[in-house]
């Protein structure tokens, strides 16, 4: 009796939660969402459309700054996706490899100085890039490549060792003790076992990793921006800033621009959301 | 997460010498090395060599000769502007502890664990981390336009019958404008964090302080929040970090004006050293940058424990 008279009162007020939990939540989601609608609406109007009716759709939508940026030769968006990319995939294969060795010596192996080695790595975290890129410029400038992609490359892995060291040795200190045991027992080398047991099964946390690093890496301009000066290496975050710079007033060119060059990022986040996800969440929450 | 390390019993003979050690040894030394060879040339390296320069008076151009001491951390102190730069770095931290990790944590907590459509929200409250830093900064510039028909922000101030703010171009304004452009892109990367934590609570804990009488408030308050603290402690820590190295979007949004009111620690240090091409000065600048991060860094894991970030699993 109790029962069915507490319960139907019940269902109303978790009614009235969930009704005023999706108010909120469906709230924040369009503050999230009308910066980037709104930018994509002047991408696809013309300079004229632009100036007279900023912020209604664009219908019908004009494709004319679109197909300018991409077809443009001196727009260069090619150029700078190529070194975008170039320095990205670089960057990424330097830092799984590098760090998945490293992680696996802190996770696996037994040496003296372990310890010692291993805060070392852990003072990276808190020299992040934006405070060391002055003196990072010096270094480049003493090796005598600066305003080259490599020196972009370089830099980018170096600023990205520690955080991934910390987070692929959690995965590997996770990997049970007895699976290595069992290999050297059977007479695996430690090589062997970090290449035909361990990495294997990593597989998910290299991806997260793998899936970080790139974001990181695309999305940075500081270092480009401090290293590169001729236009033909710009990476697309500095062209980026640069197309603004230079063609500011056309405000629906740069949003184009910036669309397009938002693009990729975009469609990459949709096919990887679970590796940053887990990759972002392993760094910082485990325990 | 982690399980303990089981004591290896069928330890085989490792005495130093043995072939065994030996080959492990050299493994070692071959896995660590190029991550210690960029390590140290590109991080640790540049620390020292800062240092160095911090103590002249250097235009970037020879050697450097002119020897000044302490000088230029002597007149970092004495700068206006740098304590301008140091205000805004604590107004930041102040309001993202305040307004942004609260806002992050009520959503993550509404989002709670299984709510219909979780995943949706995460992907779009996520999406703007993402997104770099040049492309908000450049949409933020535009949204913040003083001209209400170029900027949408004034155009909605405008209909709802207020007065079009000149935000980026306004003393006053331009520091809470950026941060509401960083909160736009932040709040999603410590709502993420919040989420994996409360995964991480058993959800029986909760069920039983609620079988015991808790109200909502009470089982959030006195079960939640406490089991929440260490993902509390991380965000909180990558927070303060990030707001005191705060660069890009400012540098698009503002360049650290009008007259300094928006500078930072990161775009005063650019300025002197990039721009003004001051790099003893600049080096001073990121010294002292280090400190502060450190000092930080080791305060806040003695009054806390450990960052977990800093722990790994």
């Amino acid at each position: 009796m109790t029962i069915t008279h507490a319960h139907p009162r019940w269902n109303i007020r978790k009614f009235f939660s969930r009704f005023s939990q999706y108010f909120i939540l469906s709230l924040i989601v369009i503050l999230v969402l009308v910066p980037i609608v709104i930018l994509v609406f002047g991408a696809l109007k013309t300079r004229g459309e632009f100036m007279t009716q900023p912020y209604v759709p664009p219908i019908p939508p004009r494709w004319d700054n679109v197909v300018a940026i991409l077809t443009k030769p001196s727009y260069s968006f090619w150029q700078m996706l190529r070194n975008s990319l170039i320095v990205m995939l670089s960057v990424t294969s330097a830092v799984v490899v590098i760090c998945s060795l490293a992680a696996f010596v802190f996770a696996r192996m037994e040496f003296r100085t372990k310890g010692l080695w291993f805060n070392l790595f852990t003072l990276g975290l808190m020299f992040p890039i934006n405070i060391a890129i002055l003196p990072v410029y010096f270094v480049l400038r003493q090796l005598d490549i600066i305003d080259s992609l490599f020196a972009v490359i370089l830099v980018q892995t170096a600023f990205q060792l520690s955080g991934n060291i910390m987070i692929l040795r959690g995965f590997f200190t996770a990997i049970p003790a007895e699976l290595q045991d069992a290999a050297y027992i059977d007479g695996c080398s430690a090589f062997d076992f970090f290449w035909r047991i361990l990495l294997p099964l990593a597989r998910p946390a290299l991806g997260a990793v793998a899936a970080l690093t790139m974001i990181v890496s695309w999305n940075d301009l500081l270092v480009p921006l401090i290293v590169l000066n001729s236009d033909i290496l710009w990476t697309l975050p500095l062209g980026t800033m640069q197309f603004q710079g230079q063609y500011g007033q056309d405000l629906s060119l740069v949003s184009a621009f910036v669309v397009l060059s938002a693009l990729p990022t975009i469609v990459f986040y949709f096919i990887a959301e679970r590796q940053i996800i887990a990759g972002l969440t392993a760094g910082a929450v485990k325990g | 997460m982690s399980l303990p390390a089981i004591p290896n019993i069928f330890k085989l003979n490792r005495g130093t010498g043995s072939p065994r050690r030996l080959q492990d040894n050299l493994t070692i030394f071959l896995f660590l090395l190029p991550g210690l060879i960029l390590f140290l040339v590109f991080v640790i390296y540049p620390i020292f060599q800062s240092i160095y320069y911090s103590m002249f008076n250097w235009k970037g151009f020879g050697p450097a000769e002119d020897f000044v001491g302490l000088d230029n951390f002597k007149n970092i102190l004495g700068d206006k502007v740098f304590m301008i730069a140091l205000r805004n770095a604590f107004l930041l931290i102040v309001f993202s502890l305040l307004l942004q990790l609260p806002l992050s944590l009520i959503l993550a907590v509404m989002v709670g664990r299984d709510l219909p459509g979780r995943a949706f929200f995460r992907t779009i409250f996520f999406m703007p981390y993402v997104i770099s830093e040049v492309i908000t900064a450049i949409m933020w510039l535009f949204l913040l336009n003083p001209n209400p028909n170029r900027g949408f922000v004034n155009a909605v101030i405008v209909a709802f019958g207020g007065e079009a703010q000149p935000w980026l171009g306004d003393t006053t304004l331009v520091l809470p404008s950026l941060f509401i452009a960083l909160t736009w892109k932040y709040f999603g990367f410590h709502m993420l964090l919040y989420m994996a934590g409360l995964q991480n609570i058993p959800h029986e804990i909760e069920e039983a302080g609620r079988i015991d009488g808790a109200s909502a408030f009470q089982n959030f308050f006195y079960i939640t929040l406490p089991l929440l603290g260490s993902t509390i402690r991380t965000s909180v820590y990558l927070s303060v970090l990030g707001s005191i190295q705060q660069f890009i979007l400012v540098w698009i949004m503002s360049k650290g004006g009008p007259v300094n009111a928006s500078e930072t620690l990161a775009t005063y240090m650019i300025r002197f050293g990039f721009v003004r091409f001051q790099l003893g000065y600049g080096s001073a600048v990121a010294i002292y940058m280090f400190l502060i991060c450190v000092t930080f860094s080791l305060l806040y894991q003695r009054l806390t424990r450990q960052p977990d970030y800093l722990t790994g699993l």
